[in-house]
């Protein structure tokens, strides 16, 4: 019976929608919240250089500065300075 | 008198109301506007501010708000008859709860979900808002000294409980790690978690687990304490994808089963409610029921740790502001078939009315373990499965309520000590360690300051914990009220409430101040003056802000 194996996986993709809703909705934001911490940690190291912290793997993550770009204006309100920290480009 | 109808007048009640009521205060007093851009869409991040399907957000709401005070609230006001505790909660939950918890959310979504102290710094005054604060601290304080007792208490009790409540931690946080990483799918991860729950809440009789009368120099009660203040400390350290979240989500199904089997046992037994409606001879020692009624019982009626909910996450999740209503007022009414629910236990879950009167033999006696007895009782007679295995779904139900909170009550306390650490400027205090053994200390003092090296005797804080829940929900009412005179709409609808809390609050302290006097418990003697002046300070918020807004807006109409 096609149809009602149909109707089945329907009903459990629901389910499992709601239930992950219930799981996850309550702790949205912590969850993310811890995870923008390690992120905002991870930028340090990655920008390190640029800031007069010497960074033994700056060979590494020098490829890593262009895509993390994107992130920078944000990253650098969020840790309390008002412009970018950075001589060379500016954000803002 | 059957239980039945007494089941259904209260459901009947709460359905009118969440019907009617709570129609008529969304339409003509809150004014809901469904094309009002909620901040769950106006600020977006996929962080705090998601809009959330409203009865997803409901299940969250109800659940972080049904613990085990609307269960413990009510097992003891029954001293005094069925009658009061009933009516107390039927009308309380339509005419204050559901308001309240309904007004919380909706102030909170119209001021950019900015939560309820933030808010009464701006519409009240920053001095309410230090208040605020102060209360919220009491409030956890006690709520985890309370509950501490409550789990020892029924732990010693019922030993076959015992490997349920703490087989759910290792349950709880192997689901969080097989979810963390995504190893399978959540419904799988539920349908097994939840069965081995109700596996060892089966086997629970076949081995039951107890401590040693003294272990070492302290008492198996005070153990049990300090193994829970031990969890807890660790508990609120953890991330909380290891342990909070699981647990929280497995405690939410099992509220629901709870609820399911006990409504449905009454269906099926019809057991004759043997409490009389008024008690004409209470104990000895048993304060009056005016105004003890309204403080023993607060969660299940009003109370004010549903505000402080509704405006931290609830409001941030709000898809559109007339979901509001069915969140908030039904949350309550969620709340109130719980509270229902304990009061059918403890009054018709007992074979005569002399049994009864033997386990009510004090005030305070009944409580917990009266719910846990009388409704093992129903659900055996209902579902015909053993009275030991029920009890024991029972007490694993209310430990499970009381721990959960406790874990969050810990991890709340710890960001006060670290907002403290943060505005006094010491740096030490606002690590997680110190501050986390700040919150437990503090909790253990009271604890054990109350009930002495036995630690059993803390029930005695729990009129007081009614007292500071309901200040908060005052506190909360007042902000209410407050905007909605900014906005010229009627304000009987929370006035009224909030005039009756205050009265009954400051009431209930004055006596009870007077029982610790000539008991000569000056422990608590201390901590009821301590409450006494909040809730003096409170009053005098109330009347000053009301008054200076009344004025302000009669001279404007001029």
């Amino acid at each position: 019976m096609p149809l009602d194996r149909q109707t089945i996986a329907e009903w459990l993709r629901k389910a499992t929608y709601v239930a992950e809703e219930v799981y996850s909705a309550p702790y949205r934001s912590a969850i993310a919240r811890a995870k923008r911490d390690e992120e905002d940690l991870f930028m340090l190291m990655v920008f390190s250089e640029m800031m007069g912290v010497p960074n033994p793997a700056s060979y590494y993550t020098l490829e890593l500065q262009p895509l993390l770009l994107e992130r920078f204006h944000d990253w650098h309100r969020r840790m309390g300075m008002e412009h970018s920290p950075l001589d060379h480009f500016k954000c803002c | 008198m059957s239980a039945i109808i007494l089941m259904l007048l209260g459901l009947g009640g709460l359905a009118l109301g969440f019907v009617f009521y709570s129609r008529f205060i969304a339409e003509k007093i809150y004014q809901l506007d469904p094309d009002f851009r909620t901040p769950a869409h106006e600020f977006e991040d996929g962080v705090d501010y998601v809009p959330t399907n409203k009865v997803v957000l409901w299940g969250h709401h109800f659940t972080s708000v049904a613990g085990a005070a609307p269960i413990v609230g009510p097992a003891v006001a029954v001293i005094w008859g069925w009658g009061p505790a009933f009516l107390w909660v039927v009308i309380g939950t339509i005419f204050f709860a559901g308001v309240h918890d309904f007004g919380a959310i909706w102030a909170s979504t119209r001021n950019k979900a900015k939560s309820m102290g933030a808010l009464t710094g701006d519409v009240v005054s920053a001095r309410a808002r230090s208040i605020f604060m102060i209360v919220i601290f009491l409030v956890l304080l006690m709520v985890n000294a309370v509950f501490a007792v409550v789990i020892s208490n029924l732990l010693i009790a019922y030993p076959s409980a015992v490997l349920a409540v703490w087989g759910t931690i290792v349950v709880a946080s192997i689901i969080g790690v097989v979810i963390y990483q995504q190893y399978t799918s959540l419904p799988l991860v539920t349908v097994v978690g939840v069965l081995s729950l109700y596996l060892m809440v089966g086997m629970g009789p076949v081995v039951p687990i107890e401590l040693p009368e003294m272990v070492g120099p302290l008492s198996n009660s005070a153990t049990w304490i300090l193994i829970l203040f031990a969890y807890a400390f660790i508990a609120s350290m953890l991330p909380v994808w290891v342990l909070l979240q699981p647990r929280d989500y497995i405690n939410g199904i099992q509220l629901f089963v709870g609820l399911g089997v006990m409504y449905s046992a009454v269906l099926i037994a019809s057991p004759t409610i043997v409490a009389p409606m008024v008690n004409p001879d209470v104990p000895s020692g048993t304060p009056s029921l005016i105004p003890l009624l309204f403080v023993t019982i607060a969660c299940g009626a009003i109370s004010g740790f549903h505000g402080l909910v509704a405006s931290g996450t609830t409001s941030k999740q709000l898809d559109r502001e007339t979901d509001a209503r069915f969140v908030g007022y039904f949350g309550s009414v969620g709340e109130g078939t719980l509270a229902l629910a304990a009061i059918i236990a403890a009054t018709a879950g007992f074979a005569t009315l002399g049994e009864w009167e033997a386990v009510y033999a004090s005030f305070g006696a009944g409580g917990v373990e009266a719910f846990v007895a009388g409704g093992a009782s129903i659900i055996s007679q209902g579902w015909g499965m053993s009275e030991e295995v029920a009890a024991t779904l029972l007490a694993v139900m209310a430990c499970l309520f009381a721990g959960t909170t406790m874990d969050t009550g810990i991890r709340l306390q710890r960001y006060i000590f670290q907002e403290w650490g943060e505005i006094y400027n010491q740096a030490w205090m606002k690590r997680s360690l110190p501050a986390t053994s700040l919150a437990v200390g503090a909790c253990l003092l009271l604890a054990f300051g109350a009930g002495g090296a036995e630690g059993a005797g803390g029930m005695l804080i729990w009129p007081l914990f009614g007292t500071t829940n309901q200040l908060l929900a005052g506190l909360t009412l007042l902000v209410i009220t407050v905007i909605l005179i900014q906005k010229r709409r009627p304000i009987v609808y929370t006035l009224v409430p909030l005039i009756f809390l205050l009265v009954m609050t400051i009431f209930a302290l004055l006596v009870q101040l007077r029982t610790f006097f000539e008991a000569g418990d000056w422990f608590l003697f201390f901590v009821d003056i301590l409450v006494l002046i909040a809730a003096i300070l409170v009053a005098l918020e109330c009347s000053s802000t009301l008054r200076h807004h009344y004025q302000a807006m009669r001279s404007q109409s001029r």
